[in-house]
């Protein structure tokens, strides 16, 4: 393998972990608050693609603001989910909340087979996300330094939000302590939409991006980035910010190292994924920056 | 006192073996092979289902990875029962590894093998992910099944990798199914009963209390595991052979998280429940096919729209956890007491005023 080469899997590694690590602090921040495996997670990222593919083929609404629409249309549908299937499961055991969630995700799945259809569908890229740039040998895809730069922006305003406004003082106040923090008079079911909207509005931004890299959708196409950004928001250490990203950026390396160094073993791997995430987990059984 | 009731209690619970077998007789005679499909889909959903709920409900270990021991049986079972003719058929891309080339065994060995074959990878993935708790055990149980997935779609001179087994003989029918649900219930249901299902239940309650009681945590949840596994690879050799074909992707985490449904609404930690839960889900997917049919409404023809059933499925059982917190029986079981306590309300009060 040559150096350029290196260097081309680096580019693709670098932005595929991006995207990961914006599904999986989705994830984390979910967990943090409510304890709960959002299973629906994935599926909310499909649906975004399906927002901004209907938003341009239908609505025919230029890229820039069809875009940002299904961003804002998927945080309403984060905070939807929020509303119908988890809020009024918030004083039961903590497992229906769970099987509230895996239903929601079969329920996103089939109302996009029923309504938007189960055929893979050519999503639209603009002009700008097509051209290539050829740096002495090495071809990078505008998407691949696009994705770093939105990711790193996101990730950002993520921090100031969380550290820096009241919001995200109330999250963090009940990501530590539900109840107490309800006894101080914080707002629990509006911090929690937030999060909602904050997380699905990630999960939008990664599933745009993630379209402009694969253009095809499909109903099941959420389930294995799903998966994988949720394995990469376990193996950070679940309910930190930091340890989602750091986990996402090591499975999208992981994923795309591993078939170009070892292409005999290219079908194995997802298998090399959680073989990492378990190697992690039994060195470090709370994950890489998880709480004790 | 307690002795009487307990054989009055063993009497019914033969009779009810007894109605069992009588109704299996009738039902293989009359009824037609559709409904006799559904009926060998709820025994086996009864077998996942009951030996998840050891691992999840009664163990409070938080399992993802059914679907991966339930291929393993699946896969294994296939190996030896399959005649080699069979075996030449499937295999035209690369032939079977040597001594499954050869090997036709009968179809109850071959469910011995694939139990204790998934039983062993149960305890295998067990033992090590015993410092791992809740959602973290979760997700590595998960990326277990997933790494047999994904072995399985690789290994070709022994699975046949991503194009599956197909053709596989029918062997599996009422009697194998109900016979083996049966067992299955009975064995779980001694099993958390007796000593070894309390130390399985403190686990469950408080893992730190447990332990500092005395109770062995891995022994006893690699029990669970075992014991779950073999019935999950049991469960996975009556599938493969009831559907004729099977290949790795068939036993997605989609499977997984269909058993699991079939758990929380029985309720976690109750036999009965899953009994009844596993039942009205098996039979209530194949009603819900009407929903995707074309069917007429006031003259207005509608063609059937696919995917509608997992929808409808989905509100249904969504509406449904929304209404029964705690899944539709809880920790409660059944009994002939609390059954006749119900039929009969007024001697229970007689018996109060002796």
């Amino acid at each position: 393998m040559t150096f350029n080469a290196f260097l081309q899997n680096l580019s693709n590694g670098i932005s595929l972990g991006f995207l990961f690590a914006l599904i999986a602090i989705g994830y984390s921040m979910v967990y943090g608050i409510l304890n709960l495996i959002n299973f629906a997670h994935g599926d909310i990222f499909m649906m975004a693609t399906f927002f901004a593919y209907y938003a341009i083929a239908f609505f025919s609404l230029p890229w820039g603001i069809a875009f940002s629409l299904a961003i804002i249309l998927t945080a309403v549908l984060g905070v939807l989910v929020d509303r119908f299937a988890y809020r009024p499961l918030r004083n039961s055991p903590r497992i229906s909340c769970l099987c509230s969630a895996i239903g929601m995700s079969f329920l996103l799945q089939n109302f996009a087979i029923v309504v938007f259809g189960g055929r893979p569908k050519a999503f639209f890229r603009p002009e700008v996300f097509t051209k290539v740039f050829t740096v002495s040998g090495v071809r990078i895809h505008i998407v691949s330094i696009v994705t770093p730069i939105i990711a790193i922006l996101a990730l950002l305003v993520l921090t100031y939000i969380i550290y820096r406004t009241k919001v995200g003082l109330a999250m963090r106040a009940i990501s530590r302590d539900f109840d107490t923090a309800n006894l101080m008079g914080i707002n629990i079911n509006k911090t929690i939409a937030f999060t909602f909207a904050i997380g699905s509005g990630l999960a939008a931004t990664a599933a745009i991006l993630w379209a402009l890299r694969y253009p095809q959708i499909y109903p099941y196409m959420g389930i294995f980035p799903g998966w994988r950004a949720f394995a990469a928001a376990i193996m950070g250490g679940i309910g930190s910010i930091r340890g989602a990203t750091l986990g996402g950026f090591l499975v999208g390396l992981l994923t795309i190292m591993i078939v170009a160094f070892l292409p005999a073993l290219a079908g194995y791997k997802d298998a090399f994924i959680f073989i990492g995430v378990i190697i992690v987990l039994l060195w470090k059984p709370k994950g890489l920056f998880g709480e004790d | 006192m307690i002795s009487k009731k307990m054989k009055n209690n063993n009497k019914l619970n033969c009779i009810v073996i007894l109605l069992v077998i009588i109704f299996i007789i009738i039902a293989e005679r009359n009824f037609d092979a559709y409904v006799i499909r559904i009926l060998n889909l709820c025994a086996i959903y009864i077998i996942l289902g009951v030996s998840l709920n050891l691992i999840n409900g009664f163990t409070g270990q938080f399992s993802l990875g059914h679907a991966g021991f339930m291929s393993i049986g699946a896969y294994a079972s296939a190996l030896l029962y399959m005649s080699p003719q069979i075996k030449e058929v499937n295999y035209f891309i690369t032939p079977l590894i040597m001594p499954f080339r050869v090997i036709e065994t009968s179809f109850f060995v071959s469910l011995i093998f694939a139990g204790l074959v998934a039983a062993l990878m149960g305890f295998l993935i067990g033992a090590p992910c015993l410092r791992l708790k809740g959602d973290y055990l979760a997700i590595v149980t998960f990326g277990f099944a997933e790494i047999i997935r994904v072995v399985f779609n690789n290994l070709q001179s022994v699975t046949n990798g991503p194009i599956g087994l197909k053709g596989l003989p029918i062997y599996t029918n009422l009697w194998w199914t109900w016979g083996i649900a049966v067992l299955t219930v009975l064995v779980v249901k001694n099993l958390v009963n007796s000593s070894y299902g309390r130390a399985l239940k403190s686990i469950r309650e408080n893992e730190s209390a447990a332990e500092a009681m005395g109770v062995n945590l891995f022994f006893h949840k690699s029990l669970a595991f075992t014991v779950g596994a073999f019935f999950a690879g049991l469960g996975g050799a009556l599938l493969g052979s009831l559907v004729m074909t099977i290949d790795p992707n068939t036993f997605s985490f989609l499977l997984t998280f269909q058993l699991i449904v079939i758990v929380i609404v029985g309720g976690l930690g109750s036999i009965t429940g899953t009994i009844i839960s596993a039942t009205i889900i098996a039979v209530s997917m194949e009603l819900l096919r009407a929903v995707e049919a074309p069917m007429n409404i006031f003259g207005l023809h509608l063609t059937g729209i696919p995917g509608m059933r997992m929808l409808v499925f989905a509100i249904l059982l969504m509406t449904f956890v929304l209404l029964f917190k705690q899944g539709l029986m809880g920790k409660k079981e059944w009994s002939w007491e609390g059954f006749f306590k119900i039929l009969f309300p007024k001697q229970r009060d007689i018996k109060e005023g002796d």
